[in-house]
């Protein structure tokens, strides 16, 4: 039973570290059975939208509402910033550190340009529309799903912050890479449900 | 102090079981209390409010802070044990599932004396459960309550899986894994898929109540009967959560009393899954009367009914496993043995129930009552009682008294049928449930009377079950490693209680029934799968205690946050979410801390393991 330090000071880092201990791959394997449950969360949170989209109890429909331009340039912000957690997981598997550290930083930048936009998509339809959350049950449908997903991605902003903050304190070990790794899982998932949304809510609120 | 750090499975699987066993009373208490409100017609002893808060509180109790955490407490003190791990995947996790559990009950119980308990049932059907019907804070209570100690469980149901995926020792794959350690890696897998959706559906109602959201508001557009299917939809298999551990217990205490191994153990492996898959296709079965109309209803009413095919199948393999082998009537065999035609009594009305047309005579009538007090008491609550008196010796190195056990037994059990027997024909009579009171001369007088007699004998069980661990616990702790003699498992090959680190060695499994397969080939204990060597062991943390005060903090704060207060101070702090924010930073903060200074555990050294 050698501790992760131990394995990592020796000079051998493994090529993929976020599997080299047994703690580690607990960690990636418990993170994909919590993104089972997130699915479930998100899933219902989506039945809801869809059963009450078209109730808009005289407020303003989503066809009236949503701008798509602004839309597609948040939804192109956070595909991007995944293409960048994945050359960051790269860096690391090459044990790049400095390379790492950039691609990180660059995906939480991103991140927030993507929060940025969204709270002002928010707050326009808040005081110019008229469209809060108790407006109708479709704006209480939709401020609940896209900003539970908001809150996801201001979760994620923080802690992949964190571990940028860990990665220069305590470098890359065989302790840090799981949560570099797991972090970036995260990223993507959320980046997967927006597309659930940027079609099922936006394209389709659009349509009809 | 130590309690409050500890990061031990053992010691968390004593903290359920004290914080359950202190739920599972003050549910039993209101039990109790509803029982002689209804001992004779037009009683005036409560009045329709209290009664209504009673029901509701017992009812969400007993299910979420009652016998959820008992089981988590066997599955804590026996899991690891069982697949001869050395602690569970995520120890710091374990004590945060239990912390926030903790709060989350604490907060909702707090109802009772903030102004108000949640009055809506426990399934909180909106409109009921909306601000027009239920004004105070009662379901709000309700709502944030449960969500905290709902993320509990949750957590609790992610380590599971993963401890029983990658902690198994040398040699036990999944087909060799005792039936109980099967029943725990189905019902987190439940955990994770129908929790999420409750999580959803308390959020929305929050949302409602809190910040006039129109999710189950019609007058907004919103439609109740949503919450109904999001709140079925992980409320029935949430009772496949209750009663799949039970199996589990029986599957384990009746081959090990009978001398035999499990009949059928494959076929009982695929029931369980078999049972899990088809609890998520059912819900609607609780909505016959919603009006889905008819092809949904029968749907629901045939895949519903399916289930009984799986569990007929364990039923039968119990009995064949008792057949023929030398039985001997241990309290906890006593237990296993009275679950068996108990719950399936509860299966049979459930039949009964799954048939739509017939349900919507039977709806919201004590027939119901009956039926799932059949399932939950008969089945989870005999379940739990054979598995602690069962394990009692494993988990505290003490044996329980067979007398005062057999004493619980009989009393419990008799006065059990008492109280939910006469039920069915109460609700077939059309004595509706959750009312308060009834007319005379209905029939209902005298076969109440006979039900709230029974409710008070389950309570003398009860208080004799507590009596036995009282002076259980003066006595020396001398219980052997295999007190029971026919252990086949491999909790019983290491001392009770077990050391921290469980095994000195990791055993080496050979196949199913492990310890068993050793003893008949005539070794006297498991072949170590390794040698001696230093024990890595996660230190003691205060941190997981802290982020559920933390979050205890914030639900009371955005509880709170619409309200107006006499003193200023009070609706400046609350108003403008400052509680809120300070119960989240104490959270967030722990979290970081947590990830800025690593904890690197320590070891006990091999001269320490030889030095016992
Ligand atoms: C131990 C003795 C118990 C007694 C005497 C008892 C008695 C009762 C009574 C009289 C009701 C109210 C029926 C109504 O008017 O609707 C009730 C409801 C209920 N009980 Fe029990 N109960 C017991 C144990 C349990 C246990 C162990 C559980 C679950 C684990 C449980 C779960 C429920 C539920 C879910 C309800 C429905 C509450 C509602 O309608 O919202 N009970 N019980
Ligand atoms: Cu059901």
């Amino acid at each position: 039973m050698t501790t992760a330090h131990a394995e990592a000071a020796d000079g051998t880092f493994p090529h993929e570290p976020e599997k080299a201990t047994l703690e580690g791959r607990n960690k990636v394997l418990a993170f994909w059975l919590f993104l089972g449950g997130e699915a479930v969360l998100f899933g219902t949170l989506f039945a809801t939208f869809l059963a009450l989209r078209n109730q808009t109890n005289e407020g303003p429909s989503a066809a009236e509402l949503f701008h798509l331009p602004l839309v597609a340039a948040a939804t192109l912000l956070l595909l991007v910033s995944s293409l960048t957690s994945v050359f960051a997981i790269q860096a690391m598997h090459r044990g790049n550190v400095a390379q790492l550290r950039n691609w990180l930083l660059v995906t939480v930048l991103l991140g927030l340009a993507f929060l940025i936009l969204e709270i002002y998509e928010f707050s326009v339809y808040v005081r110019h529309e008229e469209f809060g959350m108790t407006t109708s049950a479709f704006s209480s449908a939709f401020y609940t799903l896209v900003g539970f997903h908001g809150a996801h991605v201001a979760f994620g902003i923080l802690w992949i912050a964190v571990l940028i903050g860990q990665l220069l304190h305590k470098g890359l070990t065989v302790v840090t890479a799981p949560k570099i790794y797991v972090s970036a899982m995260y990223w993507h998932f959320i980046d997967v449900v927006w597309v659930f949304i940027f079609t099922v809510v936006y394209l389709l609120g659009k349509v009809g | 102090m130590d309690w409050i750090t500890t990061v031990d499975h053992k010691k968390i699987a004593i903290l359920y079981l004290w914080a359950g066993g202190l739920f599972f009373g003050i549910g039993g208490l209101e039990a109790i209390l509803i029982r002689i409100q209804l001992i004779k017609p037009m009683n005036t002893f409560l009045d329709a409010q209290t009664f209504n808060e009673l029901i509701t509180m017992h009812g969400t109790t007993m299910i979420f802070l009652g016998v959820m955490p008992v089981i988590f407490a066997l599955m804590n003190a026996v899991i690891p044990l069982q697949i001869g791990a050395r602690d569970v995947a995520f120890p710091f996790l374990n004590s945060l599932g239990f912390w926030t559990f903790l709060f989350g009950g604490l907060l909702l119980n707090l109802s009772w004396v903030m102004g108000g308990a949640p009055d809506a049932g426990w399934t909180a059907y909106t409109p009921l459960s909306g601000k027009g019907y239920s004004a105070t804070h009662g379901v709000d209570f309700y709502t944030i309550g449960l969500q905290i100690a709902g993320l509990g469980t949750l957590i609790g149901g992610i380590n599971f899986l993963a401890t029983i995926i990658t902690m198994r020792a040398p040699g036990m794959s999944f087909m060799r894994m005792p039936m109980f350690a099967w029943a725990t890696f189905i019902t987190s897998a439940i955990i994770l898929f129908a929790f999420p959706a409750v999580t959803v559906g308390l959020v929305l109602l929050t949302f409602d109540r809190i910040l006039d959201a129109n999710f189950f508001n019609v007058a907004g557009g919103g439609n109740p009967v949503l919450w109904q299917h999001i709140f079925w939809i992980f409320g029935h298999p949430e009772v496949y959560i209750l009663i799949l551990p039970a199996f589990g217990i029986i599957s384990e205490v009746i081959p090990t009393f009978s001398r035999k191994r499990l009949f059928g153990y494959s076929s009982m492996v695929f029931a369980t899954i078999l049972i899990a898959f088809l609890g998520f296709m059912v819900w609607a079965h609780h909505m016959f009367t919603t009006g889905l109309g008819p092809v949904a209803n029968a749907l629901f009413s045939v895949s519903t009914m399916l289930i009984a095919v799986p569990t007929g199948i364990k039923i039968f393999n119990w009995l064949f496993t008792m057949w023929g082998g030398q039985v001997r009537f241990t309290t906890p065999n006593l237990f296993a043995a009275g679950f068996i035609p108990t719950f399936t009594m509860g299966g049979v009305t459930g039949v009964m129930l799954a048939s739509a047309p017939a349900d919507f005579q039977f709806h919201d009538t004590y027939f119901v009552v009956a039926h799932f007090h059949y399932v939950i008491v008969g089945g989870l609550v005999l379940g739990l009682f054979a598995g602690l008196h069962y394990w009692w010796p494993k988990m505290f190195g003490r044996m329980l008294s067979e007398t005062l056990g057999k004493w619980t037994f009989w009393t419990f059990i008799i006065g059990f049928h008492l109280t939910f027997f006469v039920q069915h024909f109460l609700g077939l009579m059309g004595m509706q449930r959750r009312v308060f009171t009834y007319l005379p001369n209905q029939q209902f007088d005298t076969l109440n009377l006979v039900s709230t007699v029974g409710a008070f004998l389950m309570g003398v069980g009860m208080i004799i079950f507590l009596v036995n661990v009282f002076l259980t616990s003066r006595r020396p702790a001398d219980a052997p490693e295999d007190p029971w003699e026919d252990g086949r498992t491999l909790e019983w090959t290491i001392p009770s209680p077990p050391p921290e680190y469980n095994f000195k060695q990791t055993p080496l499994v050979r196949g199913l029934d492990a310890f068993w397969k050793e003893k008949m080939a005539g070794h006297k204990g498991m072949t170590p799968a390794e040698p001696v060597g230093p024990i890595h062991m996660p230190s003691a943390t205060i941190l997981p205690f802290l982020m559920s005060v933390g979050i205890f903090i914030a639900g009371l704060g955005f509880m709170f946050s619409r309200d107006e207060f006499s003193s200023s101070i009070m609706s400046f702090l609350f108003n403008n979410y400052i509680v809120t924010a300070l119960g989240l930073l104490i959270t967030f903060g722990s979290m970081l801390m947590r990830s800025l200074f690593d904890d690197h555990g320590w070891h006990i050294e091999p001269e320490e393991l030889e030095g016992r």
